[in-house]
């Protein structure tokens, strides 16, 4: 069973780079990075994040983490693999509420309100805080019931009609509706992977999130199907806020306009993605860029 | 925009409060078939323990018993054949009459007799034969008082029922309160009950002829399925090639661990019984039909566990040159052998509880002695219940109790040894 | 010499045969001077030797006692007089049985008989005979095998590949025995089932409405034929294990689900082992408790109602039947329901369901193939179950749907009729094989569907 949470595979990276032999422990280390560099807050922000510390159990896996994902912005988090961008991510429409030993402290806004307040829903919000995951994961249904799941789910279409309507404008924005529009009643499994991962982002946008989260969503796609999808991440950036997170660092630099580069679960630097790739400001950030190391 | 956002979070939100409401309904289903299915196992368990309970402890009355010639009718020098024949229950009686003197009626003496077990006189027979020179002395003696004495005392019978609708009379009450009056009556471990085999008599009725036909039936059972499972196990996991044959016998496997276990009853009547003409009733053909039953079980837990064995330790004990058999019996199989025993135990376990194919090979004759062979006519536990449990006798439904307790309590402690091993010999590789 | 005494030499002989092997291979090596000089570890020339002691020993040792019953009971019946030996088979049978009897010493009813007594004397003397042949037969095979394997030692004999060769072999033929018992069981219910279709026509007993298989002893008995319609059979099966999958399927799905979605793992880890215990407590047990506490209980809430429930209702052992397969129906359904990937379950979650919509709308539909599998695999469990129905249902074969009503089911007819004192071969003794030809066929087409289900769900998603 090769299933579980990608998150479980950063806990346990997270106790390897605790167990190699450091001379510091991550606390000191992370101590030792400083406060972040860069803007950290922008004019217009939909979700922001204060002081945000993550825990898996007793292991801490993000530190005092500020950052804003502003309006109508893609803004894409990189880092070396276990610096905790996808743990941040999955905060952020509280899907680690699905694993019991994570607790979240700090505060995380979505228009000013607290998201981890217990008058906020989780459904609620995961409606208007959409996420697309990093293996592509369409239901085994067809692309129709895939993409009519959510407005079902929360009563979105008055008839028929309406929630026809919604399908085809959802997969039309993801541009996948001329590649499927023949056969709507086929298995959306059946998909190239490329296509199912568009369809996963058809499904989401059915459900007129405002934010989305993407979490390494071309990780397990061929180039060209890479490339189709970040087209129509810059096409989304018209009507949603966009946070993802990313390995490719050529990605994080097409399709996004501002960059936040984390470290052993610490916020480094954030700041204008055309700022931060060719002149960053701290250390790390540009060991990384430049390839030293990641 | 904003304002169809707004309106997508009303929307949302004007339901949520019953998509909530059905979470919860059916969060609550979920917990509520949990505690049914609990809630019925601590029934059963509670209903089984009320009921056999009473059937570990037996009342005893102490009688002081004349051993005189001339009631036993043996002579001086009585050898063993004659004290086996001689009258133990005419001394019971006179015993009895002794004590009570004033009985005199034919209908009375009759009540008086029933207080003591027809099973007091296998006691006294056993004792005197143990030591002859007992005859004409005079010993004070524990014996089981009669299966009405029981009911009454352990509130079977209703003694503000009118004397003629029950069983045990106003005098016998009368009697026993005076032998109680005088310390001669008292409550002891029924040791009968695992010392004997099957009677027609609730209080004499042991199951020590049923466990000893199970213990033989499973040592049968064991000795052939055992090798056998694991030799087809290390067969189909280490050498078989992947062809049709091998396929055939995988689905034949994987069939007959589903295959009703009354049909395994019919093959062992047809082909042991009927065509072979092994003996009926005998714990040896119980065990070819269990093992044949328990085989697929131990195959697929030894697959199991032939399959956790790394292949890395297969490739370095090649690599020193070891033929594939001898990579399997030194390093492969040792390694293993926690699951498949924790497997062969679970398959014995489920052995042990099988009824319904025993029953087709007449393993469900009324049996007293005690088997000590594997050709031996036998029964086993799950039958002896199965056989009282149809009996109209009341003792006998606080005996059917007690005789799950006991089945019980070896499965609980086979699956515990089962549980231990798992624990103590995983391993992560 | 009893059977375990000769057993016991035998082996005593291939331990001798091992000891001698090894050290004749030891000395042909010395006299070569070089112990590289043998083919094989010296030990491995013992295995060979004392696998050539035992098995040609054991091979005849197990076919006469196959064939040793047979041969001495026509042994005996040859030298019977004529009019005994010209009697009707049963009855024939019959009396090879009371001299049988006489012969080890239980008292029979015609211990009286002359000419029974002598053929039991006959018979014993036949047996002794035979026992003694059998000894000396099987050892000189084991001395044989002990000198052709001696005398197969040479410098260039590759022990150590006889005897991994004839290790396959047995591992081999070990294998083999599943195969070997799915034909014994299909043989041994299609040769019952032939003859007994040859008495009752195939069309009377599938279609037949009515079941008294009560035949009469002597042909002159009124009532002698019984019928053989099994259709009530059927019906009364189909009705108990109705009610058990109504029981099982919700309750035991239920429990899945929230062990497998809800459940906190120490919650978990509790609960499972427990329901195991559930599924682990033998059937005679629940049969006890359908018979002696649900029936009665069902029986006088039905009458607190004003109805009229059989005292061996349906409803009551399909009730326990369905209690007892709740864990079945969980376990398989949890490991199906577990087998889903999160991916799914995030997907579901991400997009603003609740758990619960995720588990109906995504991971049941997901595991569906898994569970139906399952579910088969538990419908052929209450079709085949056995204790249970011969405890708390009933005898007579009745045609209804009323679950308040006694009915009967195969399993139950198949105990009955062949639990009784009844010659092998008559109508009703076959029928508990044609019987039995049918609950094999049934829960195999089950089984087989069932286990293929299973498997393609799980290749789905490994």
């Amino acid at each position: 069973m090769n299933n579980t949470v990608t998150d479980t595979d950063q806990i346990a990276s997270i106790n390897i780079d605790q167990d190699k032999p450091h001379e510091q422990t991550v606390e000191e280390i992370v101590a030792s990075l400083g406060d972040t560099v860069g803007e950290t807050r922008v004019d217009n922000p939909k979700m922001s994040c204060t002081g945000v510390d993550v825990f898996y159990a007793d292991k801490q896996a993000i530190f005092g983490v500020d950052l804003d994902i502003g309006e109508n912005e893609v803004i894409s988090m990189i880092g070396p693999s276990g610096c905790g961008k996808s743990t941040l991510l999955r905060c952020l429409n509280r899907m680690n509420d699905t694993i019991p030993i994570c607790k979240v402290t700090g505060k995380l806004t979505l228009d000013g309100d607290d998201i981890y307040d217990k008058k906020t829903d989780p459904v609620l919000l995961r409606a208007r805080v959409g996420m697309v995951f990093q293996k592509p994961n369409p239901f085994p249904k067809s692309i129709y019931e895939n993409v009519a799941y959510g407005p079902r789910l929360h009563g979105l279409s008055r008839n028929k009609a309406d929630l026809d309507d919604i399908v085809v404008t959802s997969l039309k924005k993801a541009s996948i509706f001329d590649e499927v529009k023949d056969r709507l009643d086929q298995p959306g499994t059946g998909l190239s992977g490329g296509q199912q991962q568009r369809l996963c982002i058809a499904r989401t946008i059915a459900c007129s999130p405002e934010v989305i989260l993407m979490d390494e969503p071309c990780s397990a796609l061929d180039p060209i199907a890479t490339a189709k999808i970040e087209e129509l991440i810059d096409e989304l950036r018209e009507n949603y806020s966009i946070a993802i997170v990313t390995h490719s660092m050529q990605q994080a630099a097409r399709v996004s306009q501002r960059t936040a580069y984390f470290h052993l679960g610490k916020l480094v630097e954030v700041g204008k993605t055309d700022d931060i790739f060719t002149n960053p400001r701290h250390e790390l950030t540009e060991n990384y860029i430049t390839g030293r190391f990641g | 925009m904003s304002t169809e956002e707004r309106t997508i979070t009303q929307v949302v939100e004007a339901s949520i409060k019953r998509r909530y409401a059905r979470e919860k309904r059916f969060r609550l289903y979920g917990l509520i078939a949990i505690l049914a299915s609990l809630s019925f196992l601590a029934m059963l368990i509670t209903t089984i323990t009320y009921r056999g309970l009473p059937a570990f402890t037996q009342t005893f009355i102490k009688l002081d018993v004349t051993l005189d010639q001339q009631t036993l009718g043996v002579n001086d020098q009585p050898d063993i054949a004659e004290l086996r024949k001689a009258n133990y229950s005419g001394t019971i009686k006179n015993s009895l009459l002794t004590l009570f003197p004033d009985v005199k009626k034919r209908n009375d003496k009759k009540a008086l007799y029933k207080l003591v077990s027809k099973g007091g006189q296998y006691e006294l027979q056993r004792l005197v034969i143990e030591d002859p020179e007992l005859v004409g002395d005079t010993i004070s003696v524990w014996l089981p008082v009669g299966d009405d004495v029981n009911s009454y005392l352990k509130g079977s019978i209703d003694a503000s029922l009118p004397e003629k609708k029950r069983r045990f009379k106003d005098n016998q009450i009368e009697w026993l309160k005076t032998l109680e009056s005088n310390d001669q009556i008292a409550q002891r471990f029924n040791k009968t009950f695992f010392e004997r085999g099957d009677s027609r008599e609730p209080e004499m009725a042991g199951i020590k002829g049923a466990l000893f036909g199970s213990v033989l039936t499973l040592m049968v059972t064991l000795i052939l399925s055992f090798p056998i499972a694991v030799a087809a196990a290390v067969y189909l996991e280490e050498f078989a090639p992947k062809n049709r044959w091998t396929d055939l016998i995988e689905v034949n496997i994987n069939n007959l661990a589903a295959v009703p276990s009354i049909v395994f009853g019919l093959l062992g009547l047809a082909v042991f019984i009927n065509f072979f003409h092994l003996p009926r009733s005998a714990p040896v053909v119980g065990g070819l039909v269990l093992s044949l039953m328990t085989l697929p079980t131990i195959i697929i837990s030894s697959r199991a566990a032939l399959k956790s064995v790394p292949p890395s330790i297969r490739d370095a004990a090649l690599g020193l040159g070891a033929s594939r058999l001898q990579v399997v019996f030194h390093h492969v199989l040792p390694l293993a052998m926690p699951g498949i025993l924790t497997g062969t135990i679970i398959g014995m376990a489920q052995a042990l509880g099988e009824t319904a194919p025993l029953l087709m090979i007449g393993m469900v004759a009324f049996i007293v002695d005690v088997p000590t062979a594997v050709t031996d006519p036998a029964t086993v536990l799950p039958v002896q219940i199965f056989q009282w449990a149809d009996l109209p006798e009341k003792g006998f439904v606080e005996k059917t109790s007690a005789a799950i307790m006991v089945l019980l309590g070896f499965l609980v402690m086979m699956n515990a040894l089962a549980v231990y091993l798992r624990k103590k010999f995983e391993r992560k590789w | 010499m009893t059977i375990s005494l000769l057993l016991l030499l035998i082996f005593i002989l291939a331990a001798a045969a091992y000891v001698i092997g090894r050290a004749r291979a030891l000395s042909l090596a010395r006299q070569n001077s070089d112990r590289r000089a043998l083919h094989s570890l010296p030990r491995y020339y013992g295995y060979m030797t004392a696998i050539w002691t035992t098995v040609p020993a054991l091979a005849l040792l197990a076919l006469w006692s196959i064939f040793e019953s047979g041969i001495l009971t026509s042994l005996v019946t040859k030298q019977l007089p004529e009019e005994i030996r010209l009697l009707p088979a049963n009855q024939l049978a019959l009396v090879v049985n009371d001299i049988k009897n006489l012969a080890v010493g239980n008292i029979s009813t015609s211990a009286s008989d002359p000419v029974r007594i002598t053929a039991a004397d006959n018979y014993n003397t036949l047996v002794a005979k035979a026992h003694w042949a059998r000894a000396i037969l099987s050892i000189a095979a084991a001395i044989a095998g002990l000198f052709f394997g001696l005398r197969s030692i040479t410098l260039h004999k590759r022990a150590r590949v006889f005897v991994e060769r004839s290790i396959m072999v047995f591992l081999i033929a070990c294998s083999c025995i599943a195969i070997l018992t799915t034909v014994g069981i299909v043989f041994s219910v299609l040769f019952e089932s032939l003859r007994f279709f040859g008495k009752v026509p195939f069309t009377e007993f599938v279609f037949g409405l009515h079941w008294s298989p009560q035949t009469a002893i002597r042909a002159d008995q009124v009532g002698s034929s019984g019928s053989f319609g099994a259709i009530p059979i059927f019906a009364g099966t189909l009705l108990i294990s109705a009610i058990a999958m109504l029981v099982a399927v919700p309750f035991g799905l239920m429990s899945a689900i929230y062990l497998a979605e809800y459940a906190s793992p120490r919650v978990r880890a509790w609960v499972k082992p427990l329901l195991e215990i559930l599924a682990g407590i033998p059937t005679v047990v629940y049969g006890f408790f359908a018979a002696l506490t649900m029936a009665p209980w069902i029986r006088n809430i039905g009458e607190s109602i004003g109805l009229t429930v059989a005292s061996e209702s349906a409803l009551a052992a399909g009730l326990v039947m369905g209690i007892m397969i709740i864990p079945f129906v969980s376990s398989l359904s949890d490991d199906v329901i577990s087998a889903v990937p999160q991916a799914m379950r995030d997907g579901s979650l991400g997009l603003g369901a609740t758990k619960s919509e995720t588990i109906k709308k995504v991971v049941i539909p997901a595991a569906l193939p898994g569970i139906v599998g399952g579910i088969l695999l538990a419908v052929s469990r209450a079709i085949g179950e056995t204790m249970i129905v011969v405890m708390a249902a009933g005898l007579a074969a009745n045609l209804t749907i009323n679950p308040l009503e006694a009915v009967t089911t195969v399993t139950v007819q198949i105990v009955t009729l062949l639990t009784g004192d009844q010659a092998f071969d008559s109508a009703k003794t076959l029928a508990a094989f044609a019987l039995g030809l049918m609950l094999f066929v049934t829960t195999l087409i089950l089984n087989i569907i069932a286990l293929r289900t299973v498997r393609k769900y799980r290749e789905q998603y490994e």
